[in-house]
């Protein structure tokens, strides 16, 4: 079975057809990640015995025809979504031989649909990263490039979507985390609403940010997907209350008429021409199928970093602080709890880690606070309300997804505040709690892959994913060769 | 006289009744097997996350009201972030900026004088766990069962200058908090726990000292003691010149002494910031009023319709009400048999006179008010004697079982046996012609002579009303 790029809905048909087994279909997966993985390292861990099991089980449903959209189907899930007895690291040798006794939430919903488990993927070191680099186990590569990065955090995600080593993956959105390496992978993926997945059982980075979200081939699947894992859950209490649409519903809908905003400070200074060029192309495509470019501005995003990095971090340091080696997790060695507790850290944390919980302890120090953590928010609610002004003329908002395309391994490694700054185009969207889908909308001279995002209004996934499909329906996208 | 005046502010924290703990479904019971009671939410495991109980939130309104306090209309919860075992997420979810209660006040009365304390402010939070530790094998161990119990805490202004009045306003806010059902304030297993800020001033100063906080103050004793220690260590230190350093200082009991735990230089900064899991909560005035009308009955209130409705002494009311086991038992009793007056006169005169030498105990009756009524019944329809209701109440207390069955078995009846009740009494005359002739004479207080001989004699086989009249009778002959 030819595996690229192939996408759910055709395995469906496959799998209800009877084609393929569930088993076999899983077992192709798992011969291509041994073939490819040595080398592109995008997984951490393969479930290959729990992946036989699901797949019995899928099966069965299969059989007595009972099959729903995921039964059978192959996923990667990111390495910081708890899954009941199965490792789950976060990348970070201070969860090395983390064995979570629960589920996530969208795990317990996959498990209903009865999908399979191919692995957990690889990721920056509790999801703080754009690169893969920081992970501790697996530094996943760009599979157009095998010297570039995969983006990040959720690069192990998307780089195994791309070379298709998974028909699909979870990952997970802090800052444009699922969008960012989509963008570098040449795939799609959308950071849902906040509060339309719920976070239970997500390791959390940002609780106020953070976000699960599907990485797919196409917005087709992502939609899919996103039916599958969306929904109120009384685990969550900021999940919410809201209506779950059919994701799938408006895909195929003309977009004529659709008001599409580009805000001028998403395309000034600092983004590549090359990027520029091909999310301007786009654009120009949409309006040619009907839709109508408005031109706006978001004077706010030059603030958008040091706000989103304060908060993040913020965040950041108070839920890594249950890691102190006493409960679980890397436990280093100490007369004193004081002394076990700094080993452990020490130890178990890599740097980047430790540069966030230090940024994020600093801002909230008592005579800090109001100079850093309170402006901060001050200044979220000054994006959003920047964002309420733009969605008051315009459906969605079209802007690159990152500024450049995918970089080479170790060119940024010695510069964190540049490292920052790459995620200009897609940190305003979960300060502003938006949903965001990244698609790719052209490849560079180089043949790497650029990836452009669509933002929509709060718990309006279908709008932005009718968007991107109805862009994808005519463009033609390129695998990696692997 | 010292040259000293004390000045005190209370932080009181109390775990609230409700089946289960603040942020997970785990029970909140105290006890219970080591980590039995956990989750991997109140364990703090990775990505879990924590959801109100909304039986907290609603408990620590009702605290707020009782307290006669302002209810936020916004309320939100923050992150108090500090390492610590017993603390499984490194830090515990408060309320920093806008708790649910602010500026309440209670009533005291401390030697007949009536004193109002001001109440700055209560908030809810979760408890942390605890750590035994092993001397043996030097190693500490973590018990998470206690981790997410509901507390409030509450924050009083510093109102307070000296240890009765302490005392009293404690007593008074378990009274309130035990008849709202908010906490059962057993402060032997920690349910209710005082921290006492304390400082000492010139007589006559405008200033307050500087202020020290007492800590592992296990008992109301305890509170006591250490106040007038801390005092006495402050006015030494003020007297040799010295100065008091703020600080928090524990109490050993054993010892009788105060000693410095940490001082305000190694204090922790908790980088308090808005939790992130936790919505904010607004609540509407039909959402307060509710809850406000559920309130029971409050201990004042209590007091007055003892008094009103049922006639019986405030003096009576007041010790009835100021135990709610007592309370709830006496409400019990008049359900089973309607005189008030003859059941609080049974509860204060005979059970807890016993109780009080240490026969029985409130917390393990073996009968419920309903029997305790039926004995009374017994006694004021002639049915048993007086010392042979005591006799009952003994096996009651001892072993349990209905009165009835109790005086059946050892016929602790009275018989009304006018055959016998004759032949005693005319004995009893006979034998006394000394006390006789003082009768006669018109000394009425011999009667009571006869009378306790009678009885003595006849043990219950006659009723007091019967016995009274034959002697009355025979001694007019």
């Amino acid at each position: 079975m030819n595996l690229t790029r192939v996408k759910i809905r055709e395995l469906r048909k496959s799998l209800d057809s009877k084609e393929i087994g569930a088993a076999e279909l899983c077992g192709e997966y798992f011969k291509r990640i041994e073939a490819v993985d040595p080398e592109l390292l995008s997984y951490i861990t393969v479930t290959k015995e729990k992946a036989l099991k699901d797949a019995e089980n899928a099966q069965k449903l299969i059989d007595e025809g009972k099959s729903t959209a995921l039964t059978g189907i192959p996923l990667a899930i990111k390495d910081n979504i708890c899954i009941d007895g199965v490792r789950t690291t976060c990348a970070s040798k201070m969860l090395e031989n983390f064995v979570p006794p629960y589920n996530a939430t969208v795990i317990e919903k996959l498990n209903v649909e009865g999908y399979v488990l191919l692995g957990r993927t690889s990721m920056d070191e509790f999801a703080m990263g754009g690169s893969n680099q920081t992970s501790a186990f697996a530094k996943t590569k760009n599979p157009y490039d095998l010297g570039r990065v995969p983006g990040g955090s959720s690069g192990g995600s998307a780089a195994a979507v791309s070379a298709s080593l998974a028909p699909a993956a979870l990952g997970s959105d802090t800052g444009g985390s699922i969008r960012q390496p989509s963008s570098f992978c040449g795939v799609t993926g959308i950071k849902p609403t906040y509060g339309r997945v719920s976070r239970y059982g997500l390791v959390a980075f940002a609780s106020s940010l953070d976000q699960i979200g599907p990485i797919c081939s196409d917005a087709h699947d992502c939609a899919i997907m996103l039916n599958a894992i969306c929904g109120h859950d009384r685990h969550d209490a900021t999940s919410a209350r809201v209506d779950t649409p059919d994701f799938t519903e408006k895909l195929g809908q003309p977009i004529n008429g659709m008001k599409i905003a580009l805000p001028k400070e998403f395309y000034a200074e600092g983004v590549d021409d090359a990027v520029k060029t091909a999310v301007m192309d786009a654009a120009r495509e949409l309006e040619k199928q009907g839709a109508v470019l408005v031109d706006c501005s978001m004077p706010g995003l030059k603030y958008a970093i040091p706000a989103y990095y304060l908060i993040a971090c913020a965040e950041a340091a108070s839920n890594l602080s249950r890691f102190d080696g006493i409960k679980y997790g890397f436990r280093g060695e100490g007369r004193t709890f004081e002394e076990l507790i700094r080993d452990s850290r020490s130890r178990g944390f890599g740097e980047e880690v430790k540069r966030r919980i230090l940024l994020g302890n600093y801002a909230l120090s008592s005579g800090y606070y109001d100079a850093y953590y309170k402006k901060a928010l001050a200044l979220k609610q000054e994006i959003i309300r920047q964002y309420n002004q733009i969605f008051e003329r315009a459906d969605v908002i079209l802007t690159p997804t990152a500024p450049t395309p995918a970089y080479k391994i170790g060119s940024q490694d010695n510069d964190p505040v540049k490292m920052y700054q790459a995620d200009i185009c897609t940190v305003t969207v979960n300060i502003a709690k938006l949903p965001g889908v990244s698609t790719t909308c052209g490849y560079t001279e180089d043949g790497l892959p650029v990836g452009m995002s669509i933002i929509g209004k709060r718990f309006d996934e279908q709008t932005i994913l009718q968007c991107a499909d109805a862009f994808e329906q005519g463009f033609s996208p390129v695998a990696p060769k692997l | 006289m010292s040259a000293y005046f004390p000045t005190m502010g209370l932080e009181i924290h109390a775990e609230l009744l409700t089946r289960s703990k603040v942020f997970c479904t785990c029970s909140a019971e105290f006890g219970g097997t080591p980590n039995s009671r956990c989750c991997p939410v109140c364990s703090g495991l990775p990505g879990t996350l924590p959801v109100l109980n909304q039986k907290a939130v609603e408990y620590i309104i009702k605290a707020g009201y009782v307290m006669n306090c302002d209810i936020s209309r916004f309320t939100k919860w923050d992150r108090k972030n500090y390492f610590y075992p017993d603390l499984p997420k490194a830090y515990q979810i408060s309320q920093m900026p806008r708790p649910v209660c602010l500026s309440g006040t209670v009533n005291i009365n401390v030697n007949g004088e009536d004193k109002v304390i001001r109440i700055n402010r209560i908030h809810l939070e979760e408890d942390a766990g605890k750590l035994v530790h092993d001397d043996v094998n030097r190693i500490s161990l973590a018990d998470y069962n206690r981790c997410g119990v509901p507390l409030i805490e509450i924050v009083t202004e510093p109102d307070f200058h000296s240890a009765d009045e302490v005392i009293a306003f404690i007593e008074k806010i378990k009274l309130l908090l035990q008849y709202a059902g908010i906490c059962d304030c057993k402060m032997e297993q920690g349910s209710i726990r005082c921290d006492v800020n304390i400082s000492i001033a010139p007589k006559g100063s405008d200033e307050l000292g500087t202020r020290t906080e007492l800590k592992n103050l296990n008992s109301l004793k305890a509170i006591a003691r250490a106040i007038e220690v801390e005092i006495e260590r402050q006015e030494e230190l003020l007297e040799s010149g010295e100065r008091v350093i703020q600080q928090t200082r524990r109490f050993n009991e054993q010892l009788g002494e105060t000693t410095a735990m940490r001082s305000k230089e190694d204090a922790h900064d908790y980088r308090y910031f808005p939790d992130p899991d936790i919505p904010p909560i607004i609540f509407t005035e039909e959402e307060l009023d509710e809850i406000k009308r559920s309130i029971p009955e409050l201990p004042e209130q209590r007091v007055a319709r003892y008094v009103d409705e049922y006639g019986i002494k405030k003096a009576d009311a007041d010790i009835i009400v100021g135990d709610k086991r007592v309370c709830d038992f006496f409400d019990a009793a008049i359900a089973q048999y309607d005189n008030p007056k003859a059941i609080a006169n049974y509860i204060i005169g005979e059970l807890m006179r016993r109780i009080n030498l240490g026969e029985a105990d409130m917390d393990a009756l073996k009968f419920g008010g309903a029997e305790f009524a039926q004995l009374v019944e017994f006694m004021q329809t002639d049915k048993i004697s007086q010392a042979n209701a005591k006799t009952v109440l003994r096996e009651m207390i001892d072993k349990g079982g209905s009165p009835k069955d109790i005086a059946d078995r050892d016929d602790l009846w009275i018989k009304e046996d006018n055959d016998l009740l004759a032949k005693v009494v005319d004995e009893i005359i006979a034998n006394n012609p000394k006390p006789v002739e003082q009768y006669k004479s018109g000394d009425q207080k011999v009667f009571g002579f006869f009378m306790g001989q009678a009885n003595k004699a006849l043990k219950g086989a006659a009723s007091p009303k019967a016995i009274q009249e034959y002697i009355r009778k025979k001694l007019s002959e």
